[in-house]
Parts: structure tokens; C-alpha cells; sequence
């Protein structure tokens, strides 16, 4: 088999598209990597599983989850795990576990949604103000040290009041608390980076201010705010989850991991521990997946660049 | 010879940061330092002229204000017969084709994001040059002509992936591009070890040849400014002292800052080593620069005049100008 | 005649990487003597740097000396226990940095920086005696006595260099390791320091192994010059065998490409190509690849190191 692989290489020049090729490169190119980056290589890694795994069941509920999120008819009502329910059911008979698999659709979408919308404003705000500098900083910078300074939770618990339920307005409510947090980041590393010598080099060579930005200053800044990205949607789930918690945003159809924690509530005094164990086991592991994929792009990405 | 750059009566103040202590009590003037005092010269096409001096002198702010990458606070600048001292934005992005710089440091002059290829192509897309295969094809000519071979190759390196002397090279690269006709070298070869200093001076004689440029070679270094200029000007503390062609400044030097720094240059051979004493003290503050002349506390033939009044540039022999009121 | 005060054995410096094994200082020897002023040159990498500052065990992690010895009046310095060696730091053997803003705390006055000296090494008696001492060790270096009094960002660069100086001659050690001290002086300034050391040497018989890559700052100074290339040295003669008549190519390479003010040169030499590897380096000399008269045999095995004429030692082929 391996000979036939060998000679596959070297006469077949498609061989190196070939399944076993790849497997086999990708598993060298992994040990190899492990040698370079230690540790922090493989947080990642599992961060990255977690997330794809989870990710696999937001889109594709279906061909895992044995029954719909709000079939009420799934089972005995209140019956703890078994083969029948893999997690139990809850009070209205209803499946934790396909509850636990179609809510991953709702949390995954809108923590990656808000951060989106985060990054999409607080990003650019943050170039600008960090590049033009005067009034416009001074103005920008107040706003969102203001906005910062309120603790998130609460900040969002008064947007979602504010806004009332719905997808939409939680999305708006948690991503309005992370745009300060890009809009600082990125201000920052604009501020120093504007008197880097590549940037005096560009203006002479003529370039406009937006190519400075955009095509000189952002490239270096993607790197961390590609960790901030991912940090913050570990945030932005739990943000959700408590939101929901809380009751405040989502209406009662759409299976969310939060609310069904705070339902699970209710029941624990009555020795029902599944109905909110599995859903605060998986808001742990989903936002732990994130941190551990922006820990470990942190470790991997700035030494490179320090180690030049 | 025909004039490329005029400049006149160039002043640069930069204003002190004051404390809020000051702002609050003692109501102190705002204080400016003055890193360009008043200089005037011309360089001439095809010619390379040297501005030498040490820290404070001025030279990398000149430079910069040549370009226009900083406001003079005034004075004009001629650029082929046209004053570019006061010209719009737009206008003065299509001049940088022609004017072009080469920075200190070439590692933090490069993008660590840009591959090379992206960076010396830029000025041709940023400019409306080229673009796409076009600009490829000439970014990869450029390469070729200042050694940065393998080209097709090293187009897609990043900058920390190449040497020092090739990182430069890149730099010059970029420069050259665009065609320009006017080239502004702030210490290109400072950083660099000494063998690369040899291979980048040689490149800068050979392209000068090869593209018809003009360059302000700002340096701290007298040895290779003689290597290289036609003609040079010394600094100090914001002003021109002397200014001459090379070999007037070099071999008749005038004033007595010349005079001491290119006793102070250390020269390649032990057999030739400095006997004469060095001015004493170090160079003053250019914030509060002494009166008259401003080598005078630590000029060993100063008499009272040059205590007060500024002393003129006044010319020796045709084209050699001295900043000193003493006699030759 | 003139006693050997520091003998380097065949000294290996090694540091282990993630990506394999820097061989930065390869087997390494030669003496100084009492008195004179040695000049480390070479280019960067070329180890140098790394070679002055094993000579107090100042290797960052994880460097370290892999073989040979270096030995200070008979005395091997690698083998010397902490107490032992904390008496030899600064008092016999002392060491100036190059940048003096950054090797200076700005916390501390000037007096206390001297003080701390003086304490670590128990010859600190009590304030007035230090300071009398500190001051005279400034005006042994052209410094007002009356700037003890003053902050490090109270002094212009060629000062604060010359604090260094300072610090490191308050114990009167024996020798004084200078690493690239001018790097960030100006012109006029570096003069006069080069003038300072003449002085030292001169006046106090002390002994300065001068680490730069400005040949023309060291060829002012020197007795003796070592060129360093590939972690190995490659020429070691006087100063004026070395620029006279060089014998290594890269040395006589090196020479060619400083341009020298008295002199009108038409063009300088260049050499191209990069220094190499020294995590694989090459099994014969590091500078085969890069030599105009380089032959099969230079790279393959490496030349020894041989005292060809008079004073003179280099490890080329071409001399054998």
C-alpha cells in the first residue's frame, strides 16, 4: 500500500491532490507545528473542534437532533436521561437534547452576528479617529469611553428592555457593548502605528489618506483584532445566554440554551438536574471554544511577529 | 549647470511641549526649537549634494521639508523653476513621482504586511501609473536593475524574510519605480553593516548613472559623503556653516566647525591618528541656541563679534561659502 | 615584556533554539596583554557581541559556553563560584554598553548609581568618602564633580556615556570591555571618547578589549585587532599588519569598503553574498562562498589558525 503511495508522488502528478496525500501531509505539517508552537497550539485546536462541532449542529440541526426543539410529545414528561432522551425532557415533554442542538443555531448566530456588527462600525470608527486626531478623536473617544465604562451586562439588559424582544434587537443590544472594545484596540495600535517610517514612506510616495489606512496601517492591526474577535464572541454568548436568562429579547418559540437554563431553574429544587445542566454545560464549552481559539491565535500570531 | 532645487530661506520652529505646571503658573512664552534656521541653497541636476552634520544639526528636517512631509514654517522651495512651497494637495501627489525618499531604517520603512512585490508595485497603482500585469512588469524590472534577484522569486518574499542589504535594496526599489528625477537619502546606510554600506553606495553611484538622479544625501558620516557628493554643506544646530564643493570643503575647509569635524572622523589607518585637540563641550540646546553665532562658546578662535549678530554666508571663491567672519 | 592578563582558550558559545543550535562563537583563542587595546571588529553576527560579554558570564539565557576556557591571570572565569565572581565583576573586569540612556537607571542620581557599585562590591564606607570618590572618577573624565547631583536624562548621550565609563573605572579594575560604545554618539563626541580611552590606557595601564563594527573608530586606538567572521576569528595582527597588510580576504574585503576621508577613492570594494548559517554552518571556512580567491579545499575543511609572519595569525588556505 505505502509503495504504491510512493511511486503514486513521484510519477502521478495529481498524486499530490490524492486523499491519503493530503491525510498524510496534514498530519506531518501538525507535528511540525506542535514542535514550533508548544502548547498554545493545541488550545487551538481543540478551540477550533469545539467550534466546528457546534457549528455543524447549528447548520445542519437536523441530522442530528432526534426530534423538533418544541415537539411536545417526545417523551414522558420530565424524565431524566435515557436511551429514548439522550439528555431528558423538560416540562413540556420536550427533548433536551434536540432542544441543546437547534438552540446552538440561535447563539452561534447571533454572538457571530453582533460581533460582526461590532467590528463592522467600531473598526473603521477606531481607524479614523486614531489617524485624523483632533476634534473628531476627541469627540469619538469621549462617546465610546463612555459607553465602556458601563458594565456590559447591564448596558445590554437596558438596550434589549429599550429595544423589546426579537433576533434582531438582542443582536443590536449585545453588539452595541463591543464597539468600544475594537473602537479602542484599533485607535490604539492606528496612534502608534501612524508614526511608523512605512507610513511616512507611503505619504511620500502619494498616497491618500484611506490607501494609508486601509492598505498600510489595517494589515497590521489584523492580527490582533482577529483575537479580539474571537474573544469577543466567547463574550457575546455569554452576554446572550444571560440576556435570555433573564427573559428579556427572544420570543418563547426559538430554542435558546439561556432561557432554557432559566427554566431548568425552576425545576433543580425538585431533583431535576438535566433540564439545566446540559444547556449550562454547553454555554460553557461553546464560549471556552472561542476563548481558547483567540488565546491560542494570540500566542501563535504576536511572537511570530516579535520573533522577526 | 542647470538647477534642479532652490531653496530659500527655509525655517522650520517646532514648539516646545509645555508642561501644565508651565501653562498654569509661570505663564512662560512658548518656546520653539529651532531645527531649521534660515538655509538656503540650490542643487544642481544630475548633481549630488551632501548635507552634513550631527544630531540637531537640522538635515533630516530640511530633507523632510524638501519633500514636504512636514510645513515649513517659512521660506520657498523651488522645484524646476516652480514654487512648490505653496501647492494644493492634489498637485503635490503627482509631484512625488519625481520626488522621491529613502529612509534610515529600511526595515521599518517596508510594510511587514506587503509582500515586496506589493510594495514596490504600490507607488506605480497609487500614482495611476499601472497597474495589475503592468505594474508586475515594471516592479519587476526595477528589481532587477538595483540585484534583487531572484525577482520573480523575492516578489513574493516579505521583508523579514530578506537580508539587510536586500531590504534596502527593496526600498530603493520603490523609490526608483516611478522615475523620479529627485531622490532624498536620509541616512540609507546607517543601519547597515559595513559591507552592505559598500554594495548600497556603489548601487546609489550606478543608479544615479543609470536613471539621471539627482540626490540629497543627508548624513552624519563625512567619509562617505566625500565618496559620494559633488558638492556639500555642513550643519550645526539648524544652520549652514559652510558649503562648497567637495573638494573645497574637504581639502580648504573654512570654518571652525568644519574644520574640527573632519579632524574628529576617524580615518582607516593606524598610522594616521588624530593629534590635534577637539572643540570642547557638546552641542547645545536648540531650543535656547547661543547668540551670534552658535559655535561660539566652543570655537577656539572666537573673538567678541562673534558674540552677537549672525555671521552671513559669505563667499570664499566661486561656490564655497563660509558662515565665519574670520579670515581664511 | 608585555604580560598576558586574558587568555581565550578555544572558546565555543552555543544557544539553543526552538529552530536547532546557534553555533555563534566556534573555538575561539587569543591573549590579551597588560595595557593594550584590543579591537573585536567584525560585522553583525559575526559574534563579536556574544564573545564580550561571556567574558563577565553575562550570557542571556540560553546561551552558553559550550567548550575552552577563558582565563584571567590564570584564573579560569567559567569555573569561579558566585562570591568569587561577584568580587571579580567591576573590580577587576568591568564592562560599557552601548547605550548608555538605557544602562543607566533614571530613577537613581549619578551618586547613587556609583554607591551601588561601591556597596555591591563592600568598599562602600560611608557617603563622603564615596562621593569624593565618585567625583574624582568624573573629573578623571572631564565631568563637573557637581553633576553627582543629577538625573541620567539630565545629560546629553556623550555624558552618559562617559558615566559609564565611570562606573565601570570607580573599582580600578584591569580591564575594561567596551561593546560598540559609539554606536549612538555623534561625530566630534565619539572623538573625544576614543580620546578618553587613549587616556585610560596611557595614564592608568588599563587594558580595553574594544568590541565594534567601525573599523576607522578602531583603527584610531588599537594595538591589536582580531576580525571576527562566522563566529570564528579569522585574522589577528596588529593594527597596523591588519590595514597595511591584511592577509585573510575578508579582511583585506572588510578594509576596501571603508571609505576614508584623506584618501580619493574611485570605487569600494564590495562583497557580495550574506554571512552564514551558524546553525548548520559550514563544515570548512564560513568564508568560502563569499572569498575571490576561495578554492575546493577552503570548503571543505576548515583552515587552521597560524601565526604566518611575525605577531601575525589568520586561517586561510591560501597561507598553507
Amino acid at each position: 500500500m505505502s509503495d504504491r503511495m510512493n511511486s503514486q508522488k513521484i510519477e502521478d502528478p495529481k498524486a499530490k491532490y490524492s486523499p491519503a496525500y493530503t491525510v498524510s501531509k496534514f498530519f506531518r505539517w501538525i507535528s511540525k507545528s506542535n514542535k514550533t508552537y508548544g502548547v498554545e497550539w493545541w488550545i487551538m485546536i481543540v478551540g477550533i473542534f469545539v467550534i466546528l462541532m457546534i457549528t455543524y449542529l447549528a447548520i445542519f440541526p437536523g441530522t442530528v437532533a432526534p426530534f423538533a426543539p418544541n415537539a411536545q410529545d417526545s417523551g414522558p414528561q420530565l424524565s431524566p436521561p435515557s436511551a429514548h432522551n439522550i439528555f431528558g425532557t423538560d416540562n413540556l415533554n420536550r427533548d433536551v437534547f434536540s432542544r441543546i442542538i437547534w438552540g446552538s443555531r440561535t447563539i452561534l448566530g447571533v454572538a457571530i452576528s453582533a460581533a460582526l456588527l461590532s467590528s463592522v462600525i467600531g473598526i473603521p470608527l477606531g481607524l479614523i479617529s486614531g489617524y485624523v486626531g483632533g476634534v473628531v478623536d476627541r469627540v469619538l473617544s469621549l462617546i465610546m469611553d463612555s459607553v465602556y465604562a458601563f458594565p456590559g451586562l447591564i448596558l445590554a439588559i437596558a438596550f434589549a428592555a429599550m429595544l423589546g424582544p426579537g433576533v434582531i434587537n438582542i443582536t443590536l443590544a449585545v453588539a452595541v457593548i463591543y464597539i468600544p472594545t475594537y473602537f479602542r484596540l484599533v485607535r490604539g495600535q492606528t496612534l502608534q502605528l501612524k508614526e511608523q517610517l512605512y507610513v511616512e514612506a507611503a505619504r511620500s510616495i502619494g498616497a491618500k489618506q484611506g490607501t494609508i489606512l486601509f492598505r498600510y496601517i489595517f494589515p497590521n492591526i489584523i492580527a490582533t483584532v482577529v483575537v479580539v474577535f474571537s474573544l469577543n464572541i466567547a463574550d457575546a454568548i455569554t452576554t446572550e445566554a444571560a440576556l435570555s436568562y433573564i427573559g428579556l429579547g427572544l420570543p418563547a418559540g426559538i430554542p435558546d440554551w439561556g432561557m432554557d437554563l432559566s427554566l431548568g431553574k425552576s425545576y433543580l429544587p425538585s431533583g431535576v438536574w438535566w433540564m439545566i445542566t446540559y444547556p449550562g454545560l454547553m454555554i460553557m464549552l461553546l464560549a471556552l471554544g472561542f476563548t481558547m481559539l483567540g488565546e491560542g491565535l494570540a500566542e501563535i500570531l504576536n511572537p511570530r511577529l516579535l520573533e522577526k | 549647470m542647470e538647477e534642479l532645487i532652490r531653496v530659500t530661506n527655509l525655517i522650520k520652529n517646532f514648539p516646545v511641549q509645555k508642561s501644565v505646571l508651565d501653562m498654569l503658573f509661570s505663564g512662560k512664552k512658548q518656546q520653539y526649537v529651532h531645527a531649521v534656521d534660515d538655509v538656503s541653497f540650490s542643487i544642481g541636476k544630475g548633481e549630488v549634494l551632501g548635507l552634513a552634520g550631527e544630531s540637531g544639526s537640522g538635515k533630516s528636517t530640511t530633507g523632510r521639508l524638501l519633500l514636504r512631509l512636514l510645513e515649513a514654517t517659512s521660506g520657498s522651495i523651488f522645484y524646476d523653476g516652480r514654487d512648490i512651497s505653496t501647492i494644493g494637495k492634489e498637485e503635490l501627489r503627482r509631484l512625488r513621482m519625481k520626488m522621491q525618499v529613502v529612509f534610515q531604517d529600511p526595515d521599518s520603512s517596508l510594510s511587514p504586511r506587503m509582500t515586496v512585490g506589493q510594495a514596490i508595485s504600490d507607488p506605480l497603482r497609487i500614482q495611476g501609473l499601472a497597474s495589475g500585469a503592468e505594474a508586475k512588469r515594471r516592479a519587476i524590472q526595477i528589481m532587477e536593475q538595483v540585484g534583487l534577484t531572484p525577482a520573480e522569486f523575492l516578489y513574493r518574499k516579505y521583508p523579514h524574510q530578506l537580508s539587510g542589504g536586500q531590504t534596502q535594496r527593496v526600498v530603493l526599489a520603490r523609490a526608483l519605480v516611478t522615475n523620479p528625477e529627485f531622490v532624498v537619502a536620509d541616512e540609507p546606510i546607517a543601519m547597515a553593516d559595513v559591507s552592505v554600506r559598500a554594495l548600497i553606495l556603489e548601487l546609489m553611484k550606478q543608479l544615479k548613472r543609470e536613471f539621471n538622479l539627482t540626490y540629497l544625501f543627508i548624513t552624519h558620516d563625512l567619509a562617505t559623503a566625500k565618496y559620494l557628493c559633488d558638492r556639500i554643506a555642513i550643519m550645526y544646530l539648524g544652520r549652514i556653516v559652510e558649503i562648497g564643493t567637495k573638494d573645497q570643503v574637504f581639502r580648504t575647509p573654512h570654518h571652525p566647525y568644519t574644520k574640527a569635524l573632519l579632524q574628529a572622523v576617524p580615518v582607516p589607518d593606524p598610522k594616521e591618528r588624530r593629534k590635534d585637540a577637539l572643540p570642547r563641550g557638546e552641542i547645545p540646546s536648540a531650543v535656547n541656541p547661543p547668540p551670534g553665532c552658535h559655535f561660539h562658546p566652543r570655537c577656539p578662535f572666537a573673538i567678541d563679534p562673534c558674540r552677537s549678530g549672525r555671521p552671513p554666508l559669505r563667499e570664499l571663491s566661486p561656490g564655497h561659502f563660509s558662515a565665519c567672519i574670520l579670515e581664511p | 615584556m608585555e604580560k598576558t592578563i586574558l587568555e581565550v582558550k578555544d572558546l565555543s558559545i552555543d544557544y539553543p533554539i526552538s529552530i536547532g543550535t546557534v553555533h555563534a562563537v566556534r573555538n575561539v583563542s587569543f591573549t590579551l596583554h597588560k595595557g593594550e587595546v584590543l579591537g573585536l571588529v567584525g560585522e553583525s553576527g559575526c559574534g563579536k557581541s556574544t564573545l564580550g560579554l561571556s567574558f563577565l558570564r553575562l550570557l542571556r539565557a540560553p546561551g552558553r559556553v559550550a567548550g575552552g576556557s577563558i582565563e584571567f591571570e590564570g584564573r579560569d572565569i567559567m569555573s569561579m563560584k558566585t562570591e568569587e565572581l561577584r568580587l571579580f565583576r567591576g573590580n577587576k573586569m568591568a564592562m560599557v554598553f552601548q547605550n548608555p540612556l538605557t544602562s543607566l537607571n533614571p530613577l537613581m542620581r549619578i551618586r547613587d548609581h556609583f554607591f551601588e557599585t561601591l556597596k555591591v562590591h563592600n568598599v562602600f564606607t560611608n557617603r563622603t568618602e564615596a562621593e569624593k570618590k565618585a567625583g574624582d572618577v568624573l573629573e578623571r573624565l572631564g565631568i563637573d564633580r557637581q553633576r553627582l547631583h543629577e538625573y541620567p536624562h539630565q545629560m546629553s548621550g556623550g555624558m552618559r556615556q562617559r558615566i559609564m565609563i565611570g562606573l565601570g573605572l570607580i573599582l580600578d579594575p584591569e580591564i575594561l570591555i567596551a561593546d560598540e560604545p559609539t554606536t549612538a554618539l555623534d561625530v566630534i563626541v565619539e572623538a573625544t571618547f576614543v580620546d578618553l580611552l587613549k587616556l585610560l590606557k596611557e595614564e592608568y595601564n588599563i587594558s580595553i578589549i574594544l568590541i565594534s563594527h567601525n573599523l576607522a573608530m578602531v583603527a584610531e586606538i588599537a594595538n591589536r585587532i582580531a576580525v571576527m567572521y562566522g563566529g570564528k576569528i579569522a585574522e589577528i595582527g596588529t593594527a597596523e599588519q591588519i590595514f597595511a597588510e591584511p592577509m585573510h580576504p575578508y579582511t583585506q574585503g572588510l578594509i576596501g569598503c571603508v571609505p576614508n576621508i584623506n584618501v580619493d577613492q574611485e570605487s569600494l570594494v564590495s562583497m557580495a553574498g550574506s554571512p552564514p548559517d551558524l546553525v548548520v554552518p559550514p563544515p570548512g571556512c564560513p568564508f568560502a562562498d563569499r572569498c575571490p580567491k576561495g578554492m575546493d579545499i577552503c570548503r571543505q575543511k576548515m583552515p587552521p589558525m597560524k601565526e604566518y609572519r611575525a605577531n601575525q595569525q589568520t586561517a586561510c588556505w591560501l597561507y598553507e
